[in-house]
């Protein structure tokens, strides 16, 4: 696909500046509003607040006080320029693990609970109605689709360490599902839900739109540091990480709780170099490059 | 020294100036609703402007200090009793070991403030002390007052600034029900049809009672989005975007029915598109309305809201001066 010749410029009141690389979704736009963001940060402009870069926007909060608005414009569209005239784009990340449990009793029942006036279809599940809306057979299609390929974070927000993720699958064969008609007041901590073409892995309980596919055993985002993962910093993800769901079944789910419990537990991870050039190119066998490096892990 | 909790009061939290720099991993800045408030309140114990205080909402904490201090309640008008007996509101007040600080019910306005010499002193999570519920960081075990807690007071400092008695009225803040909002219009506003986006900016909206840190809700005659092919990724309804951030103060209409106000606590990001933001001057007004409040959001340019934010900041000056 192609990006729209410019980005689009407007501000969230005196303190914020949204930069929106295209209005659908593409790694392409994603790959953009990264890369304004790294440069940015390398800029290291006094009065800049926080960079958020998302899924094909960015948003930039600032002081006006210290930095005008007119230059902070200014800097960004001059990074926007050069990040659009370097073709190819090579990320320098790590591909993370993530085991999930599947139509699981937790997100089922959480689903039971807001069908009328929440849904689109009340009468079944989440995952069933994930599946019609693509055309596919059934759920256990659906839950294969989800895993086979990996992802990208493309953006971490909504509410701590909650990360949005992106398929690495070519355009035609990315499933899209809506989302809620009404957002729920209660999702499961570590909840693996679905809307638009983002998978979200909502950090923490609480309110949520998507629609439920799965649970994770493990946590990412740990306020208290406990595990290993988390040496660094609370929350686990960063844009530019890939993920590869892994299903699991119940046994396999209470045996890394238990380890989570002990504060044993380690993600499964390795470095990668992704490169959207490749990608593009290529795309599945990227992916298989992305995925090799997992086995040896 | 300490307070102790005996009742905590209908959602009191330990809130600050705000966390900033996490937004990016989707931690909200919080921070007491009401800045200004919660500032004159810290400048009248004789604290810096960084002070923790309390934010409480509707309904008052009953609480009780093992040591002498210094007190002062601000924001919204509600009667405050020591030992029972009724003491001033925006005036320093002293305690001695033993007082019970209580409160009568609010008359306007949703958040007050009680601000203590020393500040409330929980360890800083992430550079702040606000009171982060969701993500379980800050204040005291990250979530809301309960009884029984206690609540660690800092050392006062040497006030650097001569002591301040009472606030002159002419620097409080009011508490209308009739309120002016100035916005910034921007972000997806080119999604609102004509008529939505001038209900947005004409119509008089009506704060709900789904009103808190995260977001106020208003109701309305709707602002509508143009029905026109979706992007990809963004999702089916009209007012779905591929998912963003969101701009603190920016206003989102799901449905094209309630606007929602995005205030100190709210989600960083998501689907939503948002038609205005409330400039940063304005957003300590949310604290001062109360469900039914009357509201007009009016749209100003960047210019005045640079204006307004300036103002402001005189304001305060005027309060540390």
């Amino acid at each position: 696909m192609t990006l729209p010749d410019h980005a689009r410029y407007t501000w969230g009141g005196d303190e914020f500046l949204v930069v929106e690389i295209a209005p659908d979704m593409s790694l392409e736009a994603n790959f953009v509003s990264n890369s304004i963001a790294v440069g940015l940060e390398q800029r290291d402009l006094p009065g800049i607040v926080d960079i958020c870069p998302a899924n094909a926007s960015l948003l930039i909060r600032f002081d006006p006080d210290e930095l005008p608005h007119t230059e902070l414009e200014r800097a960004v569209r001059e990074l926007e320029t050069q990040v659009r005239q370097v073709s190819g784009g090579v990320l320098e990340t790590r591909i993370i693990e993530v085991p999930v449990w599947y139509d699981d009793p937790y997100t089922r029942e959480t689903a039971e609970r807001f069908r009328e006036g929440y849904h689109q279809d009340p009468s079944g599940t989440d995952l069933d109605y994930a599946a019609a809306v693509n055309g596919l057979a059934d759920a256990q299609e659906f839950i294969r689709r989800h895993h086979e390929r990996p992802w990208i974070v493309s953006m971490v927000g909504f509410v701590a360490g909650l990360p949005f993720l992106f398929q690495l699958a070519p355009q035609a064969e990315q499933l899209e599902v809506p989302k809620y008609l009404s957002p729920r007041t209660d999702t499961p901590p570590l909840t693996v839900g679905y809307g638009g073409c983002f998978t979200a892995h909502y950090s923490v309980r609480g309110a949520g739109g998507y629609q439920m596919l799965g649970i994770a055993p493990a946590p990412i985002y740990d306020p208290d540091r406990r595990l290993a993962d988390f040496g660094d910093f609370s929350v686990l993800f960063r844009t530019g990480d890939i993920v590869k769901y892994r299903p699991i079944d119940e046994a396999e789910y209470r045996e890394i709780q238990a380890q989570v419990d002990a504060g044993t537990y380690r993600y499964r991870q390795a470095r990668v170099t992704f490169s959207l050039a490749e990608a593009l190119a290529d795309l599945e066998g990227h992916n298989r490059s992305l995925l090799e490096a997992l086995d040896v892990a | 020294m300490s307070l102790e909790i005996i009742t905590p009061g209908l959602a009191t939290t330990v809130q600050d100036r705000g966390r900033f720099g996490y937004y990016r991993f989707g931690i909200p800045q919080g921070g007491a609703m009401d800045q200004y408030s919660a500032a004159i309140g810290n400048r009248l114990v004789g604290n810096t402007p960084e002070e923790a205080v309390l934010e409480c909402t509707y309904l008052g904490p009953k609480l009780v200090t093992d040591a002498d201090a210094v007190i002062a309640v601000t924001g919204a008008p509600v009667d405050v009793l020591v030992n029972g007996e009724p003491a001033p509101q925006h005036e320093r007040l002293e305690l001695r070991a033993g007082d019970e600080l209580s409160f009568g019910v609010i008359r306007g306005g949703a958040k007050f403030f009680i601000a203590i010499a020393g500040g409330i002193d929980v360890p800083l999570a992430l550079g702040s002390r606000s009171t982060y519920p969701i993500g379980r960081i800050g204040g005291v075990d990250g979530r809301a007052l309960a009884a029984g807690d206690v609540l660690p007071v800092g050392a006062r400092a040497e006030e650097a600034l001569p002591r301040v008695e009472r606030i002159s009225d002419d620097l409080l803040p009011s508490y209308d029900q009739q309120v002016e909002v100035r916005v910034m219009l921007g972000l997806y506003d080119h999604k609102l049809t004509d008529a939505g986006l001038r209900n947005l900016i004409e119509a008089e909206w009506t704060l709900t009672p789904v009103a808190d840190r995260m977001g106020l809700r208003f109701d309305g005659p709707g602002a509508a989005w143009k029905e026109e092919a979706q992007p990809f990724g963004a999702g089916q309804d009209p007012s779905n975007i591929t998912d963003a951030g969101y701009p603190v103060g920016s206003i989102q209409i799901p449905g094209g029915t309630q606007p929602i106000v995005l205030h100190y606590d709210a989600v960083s990001g998501g689907g939503y598109a948002q038609a205005a933001t409330v400039i940063s001057a304005d957003m300590d007004l949310f604290a001062r309305m109360s469900p039914g409040a009357r509201v007009r959001f009016v749209p100003v340019t960047m210019e005045e809201a640079l204006a307004a934010r300036a103002e402001r900041r005189a304001r305060l000056a005027r309060v540390w001066s």
